[in-house]
């Protein structure tokens, strides 16, 4: 059936490509401590500034080359990812489960519980995104939970809107007036019938978030605002490679480039599931 | 004389290389009505759309010719097919409504074609459409043009469309089932309209559709199809006569009659179907794709 | 003669008309049902029959009660149902029953067949013996068992039509409303539905509320008809008595502006002013 080439076709390349490095990276991240070649906190200064693997100079075991302070940049990123993974799947998992759940009830129910979430909804989208993201993290104090809370509090938002517009589509099919028929009531309509036909945007959507909550984090941590440790983050990292750009361009290049890799992952990895689960059933 | 439509032997393949049309021979004289009739996936759609010249991408044309008036379109090059196809063939399509921009008033909709792709200057074009409105019986044109689509209803809204295929005076009319979304007494109107301009203009309708009723009541000659080929095609009251091939007749004895409901609404036997899967087969079989 | 099942006094429905909607509050009550008496007699089949925006949809729909009336009654065994809660409604959901226009929409891409006949089963205590009492629907409604484990899009439209018949007979309910049901059919696969409605309603002595805009279809499969316009009954009466002998005005012209399959080359000529 020309379905199952449609289903078998959107398998290929973007989720492989996408969902390859996303694996890669948190892998390396998981078990950052055997992965990473050096210590990434352990600053020696007769190293300084390495330069990557293929440039002369270049010393065995620092692939990446090093820092200022003599420290390594693989190492590093490999710590990093740790923090951007974490808060990645915590801060876009819970706006996700705050956003949909909100969105479903709104779009499905209708009625006052709509006016009242879409009014808060636009209240709250009103606010600029990053600077509430700093404001936020200035009020709850740095570390990382305070990350986490502050992208899951700001971007829940955007999965409300989305599974909010899906849901009202999905009530107006005949199938959820069918399970009326059948005896169902609003809350098992709303799980046996709208949140399937939902769950691929959510899924999508979340992918996508988790993009988002590592620019979050390292806008956040380029700012400072971030976590308080020494713990190395990628955008800590760029925030130390600017400095350096004339002499040390790979300090700013590879943490970018890691960071771009995994965003673009995490949005395309999204696209594809859905793409992957939707014309087959639609 | 020429006929005003001719299609000679005419496929069309998806890019999985499956038929939709086979081998789809008919022809439409000038001012004739013909009816292409057939149940969803038969292809009468298509061969309307073949010939306007706007078939979807992913349908290819493999084989056959068509004619408007004795010209040949494939031997035409993108724009003198274009310009031909505008200005001899006009299209009553089936939803009035997706059919008319809803953010633009009805009356430059209308002007729009004759002054656009005919040349026509604005006034002549209004006094045309004027003049058409008044044929399909709309009684104040004026505040008609100035509405918005979805402030007519769908009957009026079919009228609209109706004066604007026949303002241009196109040879050849594919009507693609407009009567399909209304209720039966304006269906009725409608077809009646139809049938009233049809005769003044002295026009050729391609009519698509799939009852046999309307069939009955305005065309002159009938095309049956089914999965892409003509089954049977005779005149209309030869068909319902006596009608030659199994399918017909099944299709007959399937469609609903208030006046014998007891001979009427019979289930398609399940042998019609098996010959008519043989047909089809057979036909394949046969068919070497004649690549340009 | 006995109780009918359903008995409908002053039935009026009003519904909110996004059209008139103003910018900013409510959108105003437009009445759809004016005021309908009419009787359903148990085990028949009545065709209900007008022409878009007559309200025959949104009679339907309250007869089933998936909407709620906004004054007379529905008498449905003698009890009025008309302003039952919709807790109140769900031990009645079993013996009230529908089957939908588009089979496509009514049923849920990412159910298969199977737990879209077992929801009513599930959810009106009749649980146990789920595949047997699935296998039974299916088989009822002529469709081969294999087609419990797929999903709608594998389906044709005949055949998703089968799966909205099953689905709504698996609970042998005492009244099935049936809207439209064939209107997005071809003709063939129409026939198929038709008489297949026709001998399960005969062998189950159901009684059928069989919405429909072509009288054509009707006559056939109802045993009286009620023809609509506006939101009022115009008449209503037994099928052979309408057919034969229509009494308004508007059921003859609706009579005679079915296109029959057969020549008459007078059809199309326009009314001699009367």
């Amino acid at each position: 059936m020309d379905e199952a080439r449609i289903a078998r076709r959107s398998l290929s390349p973007r989720l492989w490509l996408a969902g390859g490095w996303l694996v890669l990276a948190l892998l390396a991240a998981v078990f950052a401590p055997l992965v990473a070649p050096q210590d990434p906190l352990a600053q020696d200064l007769m190293l300084e500034r390495l330069p990557p693997f293929w440039l002369d100079g270049a010393e065995p075991g620092y692939w990446l080359g090093t820092d200022s302070l003599g420290r390594d940049l693989l190492s590093r990123l490999i710590f990093g990812g740790r923090i951007a993974f974490i808060v990645a799947f915590a801060a876009a998992t819970s706006a996700c489960l705050l956003g949909s759940t909100l969105g479903l009830i709104a779009g499905y129910l209708g009625g006052w519980a709509d006016r009242m979430i879409s009014r808060i909804v636009d209240v709250w989208m009103a606010f600029p995104p990053v600077l509430f993201a700093i404001l936020l993290v200035a009020v709850l104090g740095t570390g990382l939970s305070s990350v986490i809370i502050a992208i899951a509090v700001i971007d829940w938002t955007r999965f409300c809107r989305v599974i909010r517009a899906e849901a009202m589509s999905q009530a107006r099919m005949d199938y959820v007036e069918s399970a009326r028929i059948a005896g169902y009531g609003r809350i098992g309509i709303m799980l046996r019938e709208v949140l399937p036909n939902v769950l691929p945007s959510v899924v999508a959507l979340l992918s996508l978030e988790m993009g988002i909550a590592v620019i979050v984090e390292a806008i956040l941590s380029f700012v400072n605002l971030s976590i308080a440790t020494d713990d190395p983050t990628w955008g800590g990292i760029i925030a130390e490679g600017r400095l350096s750009i004339h002499q040390a361009w790979w300090v700013l290049v590879f943490p970018l480039v890691t960071l771009i890799l995994t965003v673009l992952s995490f949005s395309q990895f999204g696209e594809g599931l859905k793409a992957r689960f939707d014309p087959v059933l639609r | 004389m020429s006929a005003c439509l001719d299609i000679h032997h005419l496929s069309a393949v998806l890019p999985n290389g499956q038929r939709v049309l086979r081998s789809v021979s008919l022809t439409v004289q000038p001012g004739e009505v013909r009816a292409l009739v057939g149940e969803s996936g038969a292809g009468k759609t298509m061969i309307g759309k073949a010939v306007l010249g706007v078939l979807p991408k992913s349908v290819r044309i493999v084989e056959g010719e068509m004619l408007i008036e004795g010209e040949d379109l494939g031997r035409l090059d993108a724009k003198a097919r274009r310009t031909l196809i505008g200005a001899r063939t006009a299209l009553i399509p089936q939803d009035p409504l997706t059919a008319l921009n809803p953010s633009r008033r009805i009356g430059p909709q209308m002007t729009d074609r004759l002054v656009r792709i005919l040349g026509w200057s604005g006034e002549r074009a209004d006094s045309r459409i004027g003049q058409l409105l008044d044929e399909v019986q709309i009684r104040d044109p004026e505040r008609v043009l100035r509405c918005y689509p979805h402030e007519l209803s769908g009957g009026m809204r079919q009228r609209v469309l109706i004066a604007a295929a026949f303002a241009a005076e196109p040879r050849l009319i594919v009507a693609d089932e407009p009567t399909t979304a209304l209720d039966v007494t304006v269906q009725k109107q409608i077809l009646r309209l139809i049938a009233q301009l049809q005769r003044d203009h002295g026009t050729a309708i391609l009519f698509v559709t799939h009852d046999l009723g309307v069939v009955a009541k305005i065309s002159q000659k009938v095309s049956v199809l089914y999965a892409g080929k003509v089954v049977e095609e005779a005149g209309t009251a030869d068909l319902f006569a006596a009608p030659q091939h199994p399918y017909t007749r099944a299709l007959m004895a399937a469609t609903p009659r208030y006046t014998d409901p007891y001979a009427s609404l019979k289930p398609v036997d399940e042998a019609v179907l098996a010959g008519l899967a043989a047909e089809i087969a057979a036909s394949d079989r046969d068919w070497r794709p004649a690549h340009g | 003669m006995a109780e009918p099942l359903f008995s409908v006094r002053g039935l009026k429905v009003a519904l909110p008309d996004m059209t008139r909607k103003p910018l900013i509050g409510r959108a105003p009550l437009a009445e759809i049902l004016k005021g309908l008496d009419f009787d359903l007699p148990r085990g028949s089949v009545t065709g209900i029959v007008g022409e878009s925006g007559s309200g025959k949809s949104t009679l339907g729909r309250a007869l089933v009660r998936l909407i709620e009336p906004s004054a007379g009654s529905i008498g449905f065994e003698g009890r009025d149902i008309s302003h039952l809660s919709e807790a109140e409604l769900r031990p009645l959901r079993r013996d009230l029953q529908m089957i939908f226009q588009d089979p496509m929409s009514s049923l849920n891409p990412r159910h298969t067949i199977f737990n879209i006949i077992a929801a009513p089963l599930r959810q009106n205590g009749l649980g146990d013996r789920l595949k047997e009492r699935v296998a039974e629907a299916l088989q009822r409604v002529g469709l081969p068992q294999s087609f419990a484990s797929r999903y709608r899009h594998e389906l044709s439209g005949g055949q998703r039509q089968r799966v909205g018949i099953a689905r709504a007979l698996a609970l042998s309910p005492k009244f099935v409303l049936a809207d439209e049901i064939v209107s997005g059919l071809d003709v063939s696969t129409q026939a198929q539905i038709l008489t297949l409605l026709e001998k399960l309603a005969a062998e189950m002595g159901l009684t059928v509320a069989f919405i429909s805009h072509d009288l054509s279809v009707i006559r056939r499969l109802c045993q009286q008809v009620i023809v609509m316009r506006e939101g009022v009954i115009v008449e209503s009466s037994a099928t052979d008595a309408l057919f034969d002998n229509p009494k308004q005005a508007y059921t003859r012209d609706l009579l005679a502006a079915i296109p029959l399959p057969e020549i008459d080359a007078d059809w199309l000529r326009p009314k001699a002013p009367a």
